[in-house]
């Protein structure tokens, strides 16, 4: 495993006493991208507030490559780059002239700069409204312009709060592709979202987050097996005679709803895609359709707090 | 726990760039127009007057900021509006950041809070000189053709001087119109906030203390010593005004012939101060006027520096968090 970039022990955060992040335990390894999903008001933020220094710590520490943001806040802002929930930029200058003040506060000489935010707003598509006021620019063009910054910043980690929240489906698709390309670019990334699935597709892991605890950890495959019990859904159209009890004998299936003449749900504890391609070809039929069902964090979170509080009942 | 790094870096970037927002920005125009506009008037009827009056006047040059044209003098006016120009210029500094929701983001560069705060208090402070200065020049350019009389050196390190202390005092209410814009998140509260305190203190304290002086403290003509020290009592209250330091400051700097800060007030009840040794009227070197005022120029700057602490304090405990 290579190694890790962030890492956080018993993070801890009081408002006036009460915790509103209690004592979370986790890290970020060098090159992935880590998602912290959670319902708004769990404790995303502030997290990512603490991992940046920029509010106090109560209680626990975290290492960011290797500094305390407490001690060390400008080694750390140096390395990293943030894109804060609904970020702003000063409407009054152009998308060029805000990169080129964080440019100077950054440390740039004045040419390194200028070319390298000609290749950052190249990056994120908006080369043609360099010169542009910001104040004109929607959402989804701020969002790019701050991922800009952190491309210009050369940063080691981008840190991304709710990166995708207020954006339209395509915009968000867009988004989404450039984040996955400062992966490639050998850029950590850390997201925070409240939509489960609009970003489940890029992140490699997830820490789910419930009222400032983190109550699952691990990539999506791993917590779908943990949660869900490993079941997965095969939806297979077929035409052929005889498939129900065909289909029942395959091993692995553990059960079969039929929805209509040619279709069925096959609800299995492993792949077993291949078999029933197989199975149906063998009985003579012909295969119209096989689509495993991924399962959604949405659905992981979602049965995580039935089953929470199914075991609640049972204990009390 | 020791911090790393310097406190101080970016803030050059950050007062550059504030700066260029306040010279381009058409609030702080029209503003300094108005400033500028006022103070033109002002000295051109002044400039009338003294022509017809004071011709054998050694100060002629420093009489234009003093002088009354009709009612008002150039320096009553400077008082009153300076602090105006302030407050315009400082009542958004900090919680426009906010309501841009650029904050988190430049916080989030390698810099600390305290070259932000520093940062925007120098722009402004220095977007307040360069007009002040520009107003300065103007007034006295158009003092010399207008009077055609050669100043002499120490009218003009006067003037200069009576500048530096302007700017000083406006040093006072930028502070103050920046800790509103901490403190309060919408900037229409920091405005009221500051403007109601420039009310107070410049309006209605001279007029209230005034009254609270008379019924405790009631000036009598009795021996001179306690005559003074009903003046001394008189002036402390005063003081908590910066107006009121302002105007003491520059009438003093502005005529040589005043020895005391106490001595308008006696010349209005009819008095004199006269020191065993010293000749009644004669002009007082520079350095003994600078002399006379130096507690008032401290007091000035000192208040400058609590204000700016005290908004220093808030701000680098404020959530950064829209
Ligand atoms: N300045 C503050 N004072 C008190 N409570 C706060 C403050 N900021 C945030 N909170 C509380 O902390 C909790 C977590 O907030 P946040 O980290 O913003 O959640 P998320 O980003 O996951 O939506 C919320 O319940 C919020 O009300
Ligand atoms: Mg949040």
């Amino acid at each position: 495993m290579s190694a890790q970039v962030i890492e956080a022990q018993d993070l801890t955060k009081r408002y006036n006493g009460v915790p509103v992040v209690k004592g979370i335990t986790f890290s970020v390894a060098q090159g992935e991208i880590f998602g912290l999903l959670g319902p708004n008001g769990a404790g995303k933020t502030t997290t990512i507030l603490m991992m940046l220094g920029l509010t106090e710590i109560s209680d626990g520490q975290v290492r960011v490559l290797g500094y305390d943001p407490v001690r060390e806040p400008l080694q750390v802002k140096r390395r990293v780059g943030y894109l804060p929930d609904a970020v702003g930029f000063y409407d009054s200058l152009t998308a060029a002239e805000n990169l080129r003040y964080t440019g100077r506060l950054i440390g740039l000489d004045a040419g390194e700069c200028d070319e390298k935010i000609r290749s950052a707003l190249d990056h994120v598509g908006l080369h043609d409204v360099t010169d542009r006021r910001v104040a004109t620019f929607s959402r989804g063009m701020r969002q790019r312009l701050g991922i800009a910054e952190i491309l210009l910043k050369d940063a080691q980690i981008a840190i991304l709060d709710e990166p995708t929240s207020g954006l339209d489906p395509q915009a968000t698709i867009e988004l989404l592709e450039i984040i996955r390309n400062l992966k490639q670019r050998d850029v950590t990334v850390l997201l925070s979202s409240h939509l489960l699935d609009r970003v489940q597709s890029v992140c490699d892991r997830v820490a789910l987050f419930s009222q400032g605890n983190i109550v699952l950890l691990g990539s999506v495959d791993e917590l779908g097996r943990q949660v869900l019990g490993g079941t997965f859904n095969l939806d297979v159209e077929a035409e052929g005679s005889g498939l129900d009890a065909r289909l029942k004998a395959i091993p692995g299936v553990t059960d079969v709803e039929t929805f209509g003449p040619n279709r069925w749900r096959l609800k299995t504890d492993r792949d077993v895609r291949s078999e029933t391609a197989a199975t149906v070809m063998g009985a003579g039929g012909k295969l119209l359709r096989l689509a495993v069902e991924v399962p959604s964090l949405e659905m992981i979170y979602t049965r995580y707090f039935r089953d929470e509080e199914l075991g609640g009942r049972d204990a009390a | 726990m020791q911090r790393e790094g310097s406190p101080w870096r970016g803030l050059g970037v950050v007062t550059g760039k504030e700066l260029a927002d306040h010279l381009s920005s058409v609030r702080i125009l029209v503003i300094e127009l108005l400033v500028v506009i006022t103070g033109f008037v002002i000295v051109l009827v002044s400039l009338q007057q003294i022509r017809n009056v004071t011709a054998e006047d050694p100060f002629l040059l420093l009489r234009v900021f003093t002088r009354s044209g009709e009612q008002l003098s150039f320096v009553f006016v400077l008082t009153l509006l300076v602090p105006l120009v302030a407050i315009g210029l400082g009542f958004d500094l900090v919680n426009s950041e906010h309501n841009q929701r650029t904050l988190s983001r430049i916080l989030s560069q390698p810099i600390y809070r305290d070259a932000l705060l520093f940062g925007k208090f120098l722009a402004g402070l220095a977007t307040i000189a360069i007009s002040l200065t520009a107003m300065w020049m103007v007034v006295l350019g158009l003092a010399l053709y207008q009077l055609g009389v050669p100043p002499s050196g120490e009218e003009i390190a006067r003037a200069a001087l009576m500048l530096v202390v302007t700017i000083a005092y406006a040093g006072v209410w930028l502070a103050l119109a920046m800790l509103c814009s901490v403190v309060f998140r919408s900037a229409a509260t920091a405005a009221l906030t500051a403007l109601g305190v420039w009310l107070f203190i410049s309006i209605l304290w001279p007029l209230l203390s005034g009254h609270l002086v008379n019924v405790f403290v009631p000036l009598q003509a009795g021996s001179p010593d306690e005559l003074l020290s009903g003046l001394a009592t008189r002036q402390a209250v005063m003081r908590l005004s910066p107006g009121a330091l302002f105007g003491e400051i520059v009438s003093v700097l502005l005529d040589p012939s005043v020895r005391s800060t106490q001595q308008s007030q006696l010349a209005a009840m009819g008095l004199a101060l006269v020191e065993p040794g010293s000749i009644p009227g004669a002009p007082l070197p520079l350095l003994q006027s600078v002399l006379i005022v130096w507690p008032q120029i401290v007091t000035l700057i000192a208040s400058t520096i609590v204000l700016f602490v005290i908004g220093y304090v808030v701000f680098q405990r404020q959530e950064v968090r829209a």
